[in-house]
């Protein structure tokens, strides 16, 4: 039998926006490999808990581990795709510009895109099927369309973890299908942690559901990996 | 027009106007790119006019006021993208007390200067016919630090300005390059005060952008679009204003403004036939 890693231990986490408590005493243990669903009402600290684990909020109490290693030193190894509602949609740029954010990195100092990472989106902008919209500018895309890109763009990372915020919150019902697909074919390689008020997505796509409204209310008996 | 032509070939001042125009309508298309697609507008006036307190202190002690410019529009940039990136809550009041505080020792120090004050109006409204070599070769200075800053970190930078939280997470230094970015524009600011002075700067800073993004799909070619529309109005600005006996900079940006709202116009004409043209 193989040895199970975690891919997110999270313990006894608090954090707080000064004087608002957001989460508190979170314990949730995510096992390589797996799907999981976070519901929850808004407000309710989805997003922050989403935030906590790519390491761009620092929780004031408790400790995050991401593939055993502290989140900021680990963010290469997760691809985020966030609600659309909040970019720009007249900013100048491309799809496969996008999509080419996903290979950046500190590697050099002067960095360009190699031929490899321009391989790599095209690999990818294919498999989302959005290959076809390579040089349309992203705001004239639809919103699925747009939600696909920003897919691509996480998965461009080559991801151990993916992690989603509300993946079909402003995509139609098409959109939504080939969403779902997508997600469906990815639980089998990596990682997958996702926001969603669509339980029929939920449903499809995760292993199991926590419920997060302030505390970690219910869930699943914890795994123990490793 | 031909008399235009014929004194650009016979007066230095002119020429020197001529270059200086190319010049900042290079680092106008680049820097004014990022004020209009990050929105910093208020940001970049708040810089712009704190620099009159570093060239209102140079011209007291006698120095050059254009490298006390430089000098304050590095620190301005700093101190005020600090406070953007650190309390945000309180952006908007500290980036005006800047800009007044700023504003007032520039004044306090310019009229403590010994002699006519005639300077103070040539920092307001800025004086293009008065740009001079050693001017031009610090202003080719200034562009060659940009130009080539944003050459080598376009992708960086197209990233924070796009999506600063991904840029994070791909580990890019954020904070670093949103500084850099305000010290970029306040470089340009610097170059811009030459022409227009630091009251228009932030009209020929973001016109060209704003009417280049009406037309193109990604920042380079909005960079390239925004840097021709700066010389066409520059260029035009100087020539009308020769010929009519007008003030330069204010002709140049009547100009620009004309040609945003026209830009603007034609915008809207194109949206209100695309859908009837798809019934």
């Amino acid at each position: 039998m193989s040895i199970v890693d975690n891919a997110i231990e999270i313990t006894h986490v608090t954090f707080s926006y000064g004087p608002n408590t957001a989460l508190r005493d979170i314990n949730l243990i995510v096992r390589e490999g797996e799907s999981l669903g976070i519901v929850g009402p808004n407000g309710g600290g989805k997003t922050t808990l989403l935030k906590l684990i790519l390491g761009l909020l620092v929780p004031k109490e408790g400790r995050i581990a991401i593939f055993g290693k502290p989140p900021a030193r680990i963010t290469k190894e997760i691809g985020y795709v966030p609600q659309y509602a909040g970019f720009d949609r007249t900013f100048p740029i491309t799809a496969s510009e996008v999509v080419l954010m996903g290979r950046l990195g500190l590697g050099k100092l002067f960095p360009s895109y190699s031929k490899a990472d321009r391989q790599v989106v095209r690999e990818t902008m294919e498999d989302v099927g959005v290959w076809s919209l390579t040089n349309r500018r992203l705001g004239s895309l639809s919103e699925g369309q747009q939600q696909r890109v920003l897919l691509a763009r996480a998965l461009a990372t080559r991801p151990r973890l993916l992690i989603l915020d509300e993946p079909t919150a402003s995509v139609d019902k098409v959109a939504e299908k080939e969403i779902a697909r997508l997600l469906r074919e990815l639980r089998r390689r990596i990682t997958i942690v996702m926001v969603s008020h669509d339980l029929e997505l939920l449903d499809e796509c995760v292993d199991r559901l926590v419920y997060v409204n302030g505390q970690l209310e219910a869930h699943t008996p914890t795994y123990y990996g490793g | 027009m031909r008399e235009f032509l014929t004194a650009l070939g016979n007066y230095t001042f002119l020429q020197h106007a001529l270059l200086a125009g190319v010049l900042a309508s290079i680092a106008g298309g680049l820097a004014g790119t990022y004020v209009v697609v990050r929105r910093v507008s208020f940001i970049t006036g708040g810089i712009s006019h704190t620099i009159l307190g570093g060239m209102g202190i140079a011209y007291y002690y006698g120095l050059n006021p254009t490298k006390g410019a430089v000098v304050s529009a590095v620190i301005a940039a700093i101190i005020i993208g600090l406070v953007s990136l650190r309390a945000r809550q309180h952006e908007d009041t500290v980036i005006g007390a800047l800009w007044a505080i700023g504003m007032a020792v520039g004044i306090l120090f310019i009229s403590r200067t010994p002699g006519y004050n005639v300077d103070l109006m040539t920092f307001l409204f800025g004086n293009i016919l008065m740009v001079s070599a050693d001017d031009l070769l610090l202003i080719a200075a200034l562009d060659g630090f940009i130009v080539l800053t944003v050459a080598l970190l376009y992708n960086h930078l197209l990233a924070v300005v796009f999506d600063e939280e991904h840029a994070r997470l791909r580990g890019l230094p954020v904070e670093a390059l949103h500084l850099l970015l305000l010290i970029l524009i306040a470089l340009t600011v610097v170059i811009l005060i030459k022409i227009v002075g630091l009251i228009l700067v932030i009209a020929l800073l973001t016109l060209p952008p704003a009417i280049a993004r009406h037309y193109v799909g990604n920042l380079a070619r909005m960079m390239v679009l925004a840097t021709v529309l700066g010389l066409i109005f520059n260029g035009t600005g100087l020539a009308v204003s020769y010929m009519l006996d007008l003030p330069t900079g204010a002709t140049i940006v009547v100009i620009a403004g004309v040609a945003y709202l026209l830009s603007l116009a034609v915008q809207s004409l194109r949206q209100t036939i695309t859908p009837q043209l798809s019934k």
